[in-house]
């Protein structure tokens, strides 16, 4: 791979060597995905054994009313029993979804190369799959039952929600539907204004809230494991002095940060030397959670890969899948 | 006059719920206020894709640059709220069978669950593991030595992320694991101390800190000191 | 700068370096152990550190037949972490013999509760649903949920994801308010999330009579805000896919202990198959760290000594 240039986009010879560049990636990766078809997969083992030319396939078999994913061995032994049987067969819509979830993963990874339409698109998708999703839970979840279920009981019954336990007419219920409505005004340049009522009702209930249980949990708790022994006894002395020591450093250290946050004193004499050591506990704090963070993220990229690899491609198996 | 009275809105709800905590006979009223928050929210997120509605239509009647994308969006969240409305593909409830509507919106098998599992887990899962690549290139680009604070922290950051895996183990295999007197030096055992020790001080001392701002800041909420939720003025009330 | 008759040296073309080699490099380090175990099987063993081994024991302490809320509060975009933690939990709990009640915080934790769910139940007919487990499914709301629950469960969810009223149930028989339960468990991407739950739920607790036991399994990006809690708040912290690893770990060895014939299926291995991407991750930052220092400092002496 050379020092590639993004290029200008009214340089001609760069676009069309980029455009060169794409069609022989997306060749080769077409290519590659050709070989992977015609290698196979066995599947099942013993005399059942199979061997399929596909990949990303999702098998199902039905149960009651309900199709449950099973793995392709399944599949292979049911047919090796039976093969007329349909009780086990691929599930083309999971199958077909499987494939659109890989494009789409690589339609996103395709961003660390450069900015592009087949981004944005996937992008596009998921900004609006994930509202809808959202927006259609919460109705169903909650509004169905908390709101319309109080208000009319009978009709909410007997068409959208068979269990519900109120029998009776809350008028209570009116409260948060209006106070609904009007946020929902926020949407009119003209009447956003009156959207402001149920914004202040929620900002101060979730003030209110807050500043009970952010004093008992964060504030009394916290102080309060202060005063916890700092000598620590262990089973063994080497254990007792390393008890204790941490709990000394402990001590020292949330002092210390707090010295560092408290603006009202001059940082200097004692109380500056106090922030600087809590400054050096912050840079530690800092570094901890640096190196927590690239591992929360790496994990992510390796579940990603494993879901290549796997369900799409069929290179490994690690969980029996298929 | 309307800005005064939704401080007043925020100040007497602020104020219930801290009284509620302490007045016994005002704990169902905190249920209460609790239920009527809990469907704000959920109409919130109607608030959010009625938004998203409004902006995308915008977007595409401007037509101008990347409107395609828009409609895309669009087209994406109708289908989906349709299918999520109706629960399309999803099976009666074992409880209910004969009752179309009682199975859950997002079960195994319906069509909201299928966009859920194909559409918006890979795309989610991978946008957001795609941090992992700039982690690794803001960490050759912008981290660097510069000062003593900065070595603390990189030096820090290599004993986490190596004790947090096997390759700490192996560095320091070489210490004695049965004596406790240098065990605690083995990478594995001191990024444990890392935690245990430095990074609980730390948070601690911010944790006790945000705790105290986050009170004085409900405590101006109460006395309608705090407006800063209501926005910059608004059209149609004044005061 | 360029060094002689303006061709950049070699330190000035390691720092214009385009960073897709970065990322190159990175894709490489996940890539190749991720096909390595899946085709080996392989897996680093593991320690358990106290955190871990705090939550293992909360939830190996209860008797059998002991009533577990789990919250799964986390979506598809942190499931790569957090899904190998909720199986490990969720494994444990059926291993026990806890009853467990699921819910969700999150509007996306509906399927997530469902797939673990299938993925620990799927091969136990003997676990019945309403009589050893139950879905709650999500609410809206957040705090004020967890403020509902605090004094009736049933106050925020009437019904199960099934509509089955709460209080017909069997496992619900007895359950008013959380505190009936014997264990809380948090399994959290971020808001709402295990912080909420230690907030408004589990601190009100410790000063009374019956003091709800928590346990929270968090993201590498939330686990330093929830150490503080630990010990005094919560009986236990599973940090990162290392916890979960480690979790994992622990509950195989309980299981190989009790039947040293057993063999642990290999789903039930996952948070410990993905510590071989994250040590050649790992490896890599810190070889890109180091890279970038000694390019800085070299770019630095040669600006000095021009």
């Amino acid at each position: 791979m050379s020092q590639f240039q993004a290029g200008s986009p009214v340089d001609p010879a760069v676009a069309r060597r980029a455009q060169r560049l794409w069609i022989a990636v997306l060749a080769v990766i077409a290519a590659l995905l050709v070989v992977r078809a015609w290698v196979g997969t066995e599947v099942g083992s013993g005399p059942s054994a199979q061997v399929v030319h596909g990949y990303g396939m999702v098998y199902v078999e039905q149960k009651g009313a309900m199709h449950v994913q099973v793995p392709a061995s399944a599949w292979a032994e049911a047919v090796a029993a039976d093969p007329a049987q349909r009780q086990v067969t691929v599930s083309w819509p999971r199958t077909v979804g499987v494939w659109i979830a890989a494009l789409m993963t690589l339609a996103v990874l395709s961003f660390l190369w450069r900015d592009n339409p087949v981004y944005k698109l996937a992008e596009s998708v998921v900004v609006g799959v994930s509202a809808g999703y959202v927006m259609s839970t919460a109705v169903w979840s909650s509004l169905v039952d908390q709101v319309f279920g109080k208000l009319a009981p009978g009709l909410t019954k007997e068409w959208l929600s068979p269990g519900l336990t109120v029998t009776e007419t809350d008028w209570w219920a009116l409260v948060p539907l209006v106070l609904g409505m009007l946020l929902l005004c926020r949407l009119s340049a003209k009447l956003s204004w009156v959207g402001m009522f149920p914004l202040a009702f929620v900002v101060g209930v979730f003030s209110g809230w807050r500043f009970v249980q952010y004093v008992e949990s964060d504030l009394l708790a916290q102080v309060a494991t202060m005063f916890d022994p700092l000598y620590v006894p262990g089973p063994t002395a080497a254990a007792t002095v390393g008890g204790t020591l941490c709990a000394v450093l402990v001590l020292v250290g949330v002092l210390s940060v707090l010295a560092y946050f408290f603006f009202s004193l001059e940082h200097k004499g004692p109380v500056g030397g106090a922030a600087r050591v809590g400054i050096w506990y912050l840079m530690i704090t800092f570094g901890a959670s640096f190196g927590l963070t690239v591992m929360g993220r790496i994990a992510l990229f390796a579940a990603r890969c494993e879901f290549l690899f796997d369900d799409w491609l069929w290179l490994i198996d690690p969980a029996g899948k298929h | 006059m309307s800005r005064s009275v939704a401080v007043l809105v925020a100040s007497v709800a602020a104020l219930a719920m801290v009284l509620s905590k302490f007045i016994v006979p005002m704990e169902s009223a905190e249920t209460t206020v609790a239920e009527w928050f809990n469907a704000a929210a959920a109409i919130a997120f109607v608030l959010g894709g009625a938004s998203l509605l409004k902006m995308n239509l915008l977007a595409i009647s401007a037509r101008g640059p990347g409107w395609g994308y828009s409609a895309v969006t669009l087209l994406a969240f109708l289908a989906t709220l349709g299918v999520g409305l109706l629960k399309v593909g999803v099976a009666p409830s074992v409880a209910y069978p004969g009752h179309r509507m009682s199975g859950s919106t997002d079960a195994e098998g319906g069509a909201l669950w299928w966009l859920y599992e194909y559409a918006m887990s890979p795309i989610t899962g991978t946008l957001f593991a795609m941090l992992a690549f700039y982690v690794a290139s803001a960490a050759f680009r912008a981290f660097r030595a510069k000062n003593a604070a900065a070595m603390f922290l990189l030096g820090t950051a290599f004993i986490v992320l190596l004790g947090r895996t096997y390759a700490g183990v192996v560095v320091t295999s070489w210490i004695p694991a049965d004596m406790p007197w240098v065990s605690w030096l083995r990478l594995e055992n001191l990024s444990a101390v890392i935690m245990s020790v430095f990074t609980t001080a730390g948070t601690r001392a911010m944790i006790i800190g945000i705790a105290i701002g986050v009170a004085a800041t409900g405590i101006k909420i109460m006395i309608g000191l705090d407006r800063s939720y209501l926005g910059a003025g608004s059209g149609g009330g004044n005061g | 700068m360029a060094s002689h008759g303006g061709q950049p040296s070699f330190l000035e073309r390691l720092d214009r370096m385009d960073r897709r080699w970065i990322f190159l490099a990175m894709f490489v380090a996940v890539a190749a152990p991720i096909l390595w175990v899946g085709v080996t099987g392989k897996t680093f063993p593991e320690a358990p550190t106290p955190a871990v081994q705090g939550a293992f024991d909360a939830v190996d302490s209860l008797p059998p037949g002991a009533r577990v809320l789990i919250s799964m509060d986390f979506d598809p975009a942190s499931a790569g972490e957090l899904q190998p933690m909720a199986t490990a939990i969720v494994r444990h709990c059926v291993l026990r013999g806890h009853r467990i009640c699921a819910m969700t915080l999150w509007p996306a934790g509906g399927p997530m509760i469902d797939g673990t769910m299938q993925d620990v139940l799927g091969d136990r007919p003997d676990w019945k649903y309403g009589e050893q487990w139950v879905n709650l499914g999500y609410r809206a709301g957040f705090e004020g949920v967890m403020k509902q629950m605090n004094s009736r469960v049933a106050l925020a969810y009437a019904t199960d994801v099934r509509k089955t009223p709460l209080g017909d149930i069997p496992m619900m028989k007895g359950i008013e308010g959380i505190a009936d339960f014997d264990l809380l468990v948090s399994v959290s991407a971020g808001y709402a999330g295990a912080k909420e739950w230690v907030q408004y739920s589990v601190s009100p607790t410790l000063t009374g009579p019956r003091p709800l036991r928590f346990v929270a399994g968090s993201t590498g990006v939330q686990t330093p805000q929830l150490i503080p809690y630990y010990p005094n708040q919560m009986a236990g912290i599973l940090g990162a896919i290392k916890g979960a690893a480690e979790y994992e770990f622990l509950v195989n060895e309980a299981v190989r202990k009790a039947d040293p014939n057993a063999v642990v299926p290999a789903k039930f291995q996952e948070a410990q198959r993905r510590m071989a991407p994250q040590l050649f991750g790992h490896v890599l930052m810190v070889a890109l760290i180091v890279l970038g220092n000694v390019v800085f400092v070299g770019l630095r002496g040669r600006e000095a000594r021009a």
